[in-house]
């Protein structure tokens, strides 16, 4: 099993370095040959690995294939954990990143005109595009597949690496640029948590090995440590807060979100595979695999769950206001990332790793779908453009209503059930924050279907295309990006029912996650059958809240467009603050940025010029001007100067010589 | 008293007289001449010390060549004495007192407590027929041979020097013979040289 | 018997006359030449000395070299001054102040 799982491993690192380094030889038939080939690969292995857990034919594994050293008792390694939960991120990843390499196939057959001509950058772009993405999935998957946590912060730091290089992948776009700059910048804050909580790990658990730090994680879960002053901190909270900041910096969480729509910048494909499969479902998954750890500190749970309801519900309004087709995703796959929060917030990991491969499927297939029109509009993404469009690219309309339908959880959709089980869970939560967090994750359900369909009638419904030239070349698009769409949409229709008994409220997970018995709220939903679990959600708010929203957005956006303007400037202050994004942009301009420029300046002008070049550089030239200007008078050019000079020395010499 | 001391002593103030002469006296010519006798002092009281030798050497090769040498430079070059004189008083006391600092200095290394005849022994007088030439000789050629071969280098290098400092090239109005360039003549168009001459033109008769 | 100290004396009186030569003959290059080889005189008679009462030889080797040196010096000096005399007119050491800083 072992080379099964080094082969879905190091399958795509295989692919990325062919292409990579020999993306000029082979040509880019040959790079997308041999990335999707490797790809593909790990994709079927993972299936396989699947159905064996799911036949019960294989057992979880745990082992290490390379010791990299052993410092003081500290055994770092390489090595791989696979369970039930890897097993299903495997799943997803790799078939999500192989949907996304076919699909790029086409999305990026004409990259050469996004280059200046006879750019250097631009060469080989088509062949750097798959070996990137290719690693991506690789790092991905070396994250999932880890069973020690410094093979986890590697994966960690490996898809910040692969994210920066994709979403300025268009080096040429100065805002290409600053986004993968900010991108690259604002994980750094996360990963600075992140790397202190696992050296706390290390420190107190002497271990970086999953197995035995939750082994010892019951037996420390009352340890108290001292930070700071007199104040002492439960050793569990500090590690689960500090894990969490990572956490919030890649999943994109309130207030290190803002990275996240700025990644638009990237080709699409890439912002299909950030926000579904990898990258951003990195938090989520490192949270559900530290369930032992966390389950000892309610403190931390109630800041996840606190962090995630926020960013659920604020940011979907923001989806709102945006005309960008790439934007409105892009804020929907925060305010679900808010849920998978959510989720793990109320200790119900299960339905947020659930609501997590849902999501995956679904937003993936919507970004491909946005992708599809965005080609069909020739790289015109302002919503407001489009319209009507159903007509011209049947397969992506009915894709992307399907992705709709499961995002905003349309009962039978796999949105519905994970999206419904996270709800649920919360409202059976007894932790602090759960009243506030149930507050806005169902208010969160209207503004997800108000979002989802205001964009999907202003695209694919409506009149045709305001610019004439795009309606006249309109056509669905090519047979590489439409497969990847229904392949997407099958699991995004269908995977939710068949795997929610099993997964959420079965025992998919016991070996896998870990949940105090007075946390179980998943257990207290009291699950009886599929069926049950439709009719549960036609007793609840969230359902008739996610059909009121699509019942408005019609009205709105197909009956009387003219509500939408006279909202605009009826709600002028909330609209603003809704279109700047609550300001955190400018605030983080303003004080971080601006402060740390302010900073530098400071720095630059006491230390650097007064201090170093003044004094240290400076100073040193002039006072050894100085000197020499002084001690030139000695050098008077007069032999016998210098033969008195040389006596007197001989004199002090020797006059040393007999006192000594 | 010894007679051999009576000699030190008397070798020992002429050459002290001869060196405060040398350094007080007017004219550099007189000071050339006082450093001769200072030489032939010292010559006389290495030769209590029983260095033949080096005080026949000295002699010769000092008095004979290097201060007929600066008699020869003393005398060629014209100097203005009385400029050479200023100063001379004013910078006396402060000489005298340095040149006193430094002779107690030394006096209180090397004097008679340190190195009397209580600490180092006179040694035995050497018998009559004593080689000093040819132990100096033997010790020169055999375990000094190559600082020989280097002195002597040193003083090749000396006469080259001193040659190629003072050397003159003449202007145009000397002709001399540059063998250099008479040894890289060639056969050929260096030796012999054709030159065209025009014939002369036939006189037209009217 | 004549000691030690008597020939190491009379060398410090003789170097220390040389010194005040220096001193006081600071404008005449022509004395300072002769004042180092009172100097040097001075060296050897220390030398020799050392050598008569050590009974070792190898300190008249070393007089020899020195002698060798001192003559080497005396030539090139003496050249120096007539070059600088042809060139400058004069020998005069406090009108060549050309090093001054």
């Amino acid at each position: 099993m072992k080379t099964i799982y080094l082969l879905i491993a190091l399958m795509p690192l295989a692919g990325a370095i062919i292409a990579g380094f020999f993306g000029g030889r082979i040509g880019r038939a040959g790079a997308h040959w041999v990335t999707s080939a490797g790809v593909g690969i790990s994709a079927a292995l993972s299936l396989y690995v699947l159905a064996g857990f799911v036949g019960g034919n294989i057992e979880p594994f745990n082992g290490s294939v390379y010791t990299w050293m052993v410092s003081d008792g500290l055994t770092m390694e390489i090595g791989f954990l696979v369970d039930e939960l890897t097993a299903m991120m495997m799943v997803v990843v790799t078939f999500v990143s192989f949907c996304v390499h076919i699909y790029t196939i086409g999305y990026m057959a004409d990259d050469a005109h996004n280059w200046p001509k006879e750019s250097l950058a631009g060469k080989n772009s088509y062949q750097r595009f798959f070996s990137y993405i290719s690693l991506f999935t690789f790092s991905m998957l070396m994250l999932v597949m880890a069973n020690n946590f410094l093979q986890l912060f590697f994966g960690w730091e490996a898809v910040g690496l692969v994210s920066y290089l994709l979403i300025g992948f268009w080096s040429v776009r100065p805002t290409a640029i600053f986004a993968n700059l900010k991108a690259f910048l604002v994980n750094r804050v996360g990963d600075f948590g992140f790397i202190l909580g696992i050296a706390a790990v290390a420190m107190y658990f002497n271990s970086l090995d999953y197995a035995e730090v939750f082994a010892q994680a019951p037996g420390l879960a009352d340890k108290q440590i001292t930070l700071w002053g007199d104040h002492s901190w439960s050793l569990m909270t500090v590690i689960g807060i500090l894990l969490f900041i990572g956490a919030m910096g890649k999943s994109a969480q309130v207030p290190l979100h803002v990275w996240l729509p700025d990644s638009m910048e990237g080709p699409t494909p890439i912002s299909a595979l950030i926000h579904a499969a990898t990258m951003v479902t990195a938090g989520v998954f490192m949270v559900a695999r530290m369930s032992p750890i966390y389950e000892f500190t309610e403190t931390a749970l109630t800041f996840i769950l606190v962090i995630g309801a926020t960013t659920a519900f604020f940011t979907g309004l923001i989806g709102l206001v945006q005309n960008d087709i790439k934007r409105v995703v892009a804020y929907s796959t925060l305010s679900q990332l808010g849920y998978m929060m959510v989720a793990l917030g109320v200790s119900a990991y299960a339905a947020g790793v659930f609501h997590l491969m849902t999501h995956a499927f679904f937003k993936a297939l919507l970004f491909l779908a946005a992708g599809s029109v965005i080609i069909g509009m020739h790289h015109d993404q302002d919503i407001r453009n489009m319209g009507g469009i159903k007509k011209y690219m049947p397969i992506t309309w009915i894709t992307a209503l399907l992705g709709s339908l499961a995002l905003i959880g349309f009962p039978g959709f796999s949105g519905f059930f994970s999206k419904d089980a996270i709800i649920s869970a919360v409202s059976h939560s007894q932790i602090a924050g759960s009243g506030y967090a149930y507050v806005l994750v169902v208010l969160g359900v209207f503004v997800t279907a108000l979002y989802s369909f205001r964009m999907y009638f202003l695209v694919f419904h409506g009149e045709g295309p305001r610019d004439e030239h795009a309606k006249a070349h309109l056509h669905e698009s090519p047979k590489v990006v439409t497969i990847p769409l229904i392949l997407l949409a099958i699991p995004s229709v269908f995977v939710g029912m068949f795997t929610v008994g099993p997964m959420v409220f079965g025992d998919w997970f016991k070996n896998a996650i870990f949940v105090l018995p007075e946390h179980d709220t998943l257990g207290a939903i009291g699950y009886q059958g599929v069926g049950w679990f439709l009719g549960h959600g036609f007793m609840t708010a969230p359902l008739y809240l996610a059909l009121g929203g699509l019942g408005v957005a019609y009205y709105i956006y197909m009956k009387k467009p003219e509500i939408a303007d006279k909202a605009k400037d009826m709600a002028g202050p909330i609209y603003t603050l809704l279109d700047k994004k609550y300001w955190v942009d400018e605030i983080y301009q303003a004080v971080f940025a601006g402060g740390s420029r302010g900073l530098g300046k400071v720095f630059w002008f006491v230390g650097d010029r007064v201090l170093i070049d003044g004094l240290v550089v400076n100073g040193a030239a002039k006072s050894i001007g100085w000197f020499a200007t002084v001690v030139r008078h000695l050098q008077s050019g007069l032999l016998y100067h210098y033969a008195i000079a040389m006596s007197l020395g001989l004199l002090l010499l020797l006059t040393w010589f007999v006192i000594l | 008293m010894s007679f051999e001391k009576f000699l030190f002593y008397a070798f020992s103030a002429v050459l002290i007289f001869a060196a405060v002469m040398v350094i007080t006296r007017r004219n550099p010519v007189h000071s050339a001449l006082y450093l001769v006798l200072a030489f032939f002092a010292s010559a006389g009281v290495w030769l209590l010390a029983e260095a033949e030798f080096l005080a026949i050497v000295l002699v010769l090769v000092y008095v004979g060549a290097v201060m007929v040498l600066f008699l020869f430079v003393v005398m060629m070059l014209d100097v203005d004495q009385a400029a050479m004189r200023a100063g001379f008083i004013k910078m006396l006391p402060v000489g005298i007192l340095i040149g006193l600092l430094i002779a107690g200095e030394i006096f209180m290394v090397v004097g008679p407590g340190t190195f009397g005849l209580d600490q180092v022994a006179a040694p035995e007088r050497l018998p009559a027929d004593a080689q000093n030439t040819a132990v100096l000789g033997s010790l020169l050629y055999t375990v000094y041979m190559y600082p020989f071969e280097v002195a002597a280098v040193l003083l090749l290098v000396a006469i080259i020097a001193a040659i190629g400092l003072t050397h003159r090239r003449r202007g145009d109005a000397t002709k001399y013979i540059d063998v250099a360039k008479q040894v890289s003549v060639r056969k050929g168009e260096d030796r012999v040289k054709l030159v065209d001459v025009p014939s002369e033109e036939k006189m037209e008769l009217k | 018997m004549i000691a030690l100290s008597d020939y190491l004396i009379l060398a410090a009186i003789l170097f220390s006359l040389s010194i005040v030569g220096i001193f006081i003959n600071r404008k005449n290059v022509i004395i300072l030449l002769m004042c180092i080889e009172l100097m040097l005189l001075a060296v050897n008679i220390n030398f020799i000395a050392f050598s008569h009462f050590l009974g070792d030889a190898v300190g008249q080797v070393f007089v020899f070299f020195i002698l060798t040196v001192a003559a080497a010096e005396a030539a090139i000096g003496l050249a120096i001054l007539v070059v600088l005399f042809r060139n400058r007119r004069t020998i005069n050491v406090e009108e060549l102040d050309s090093l001054a800083g």
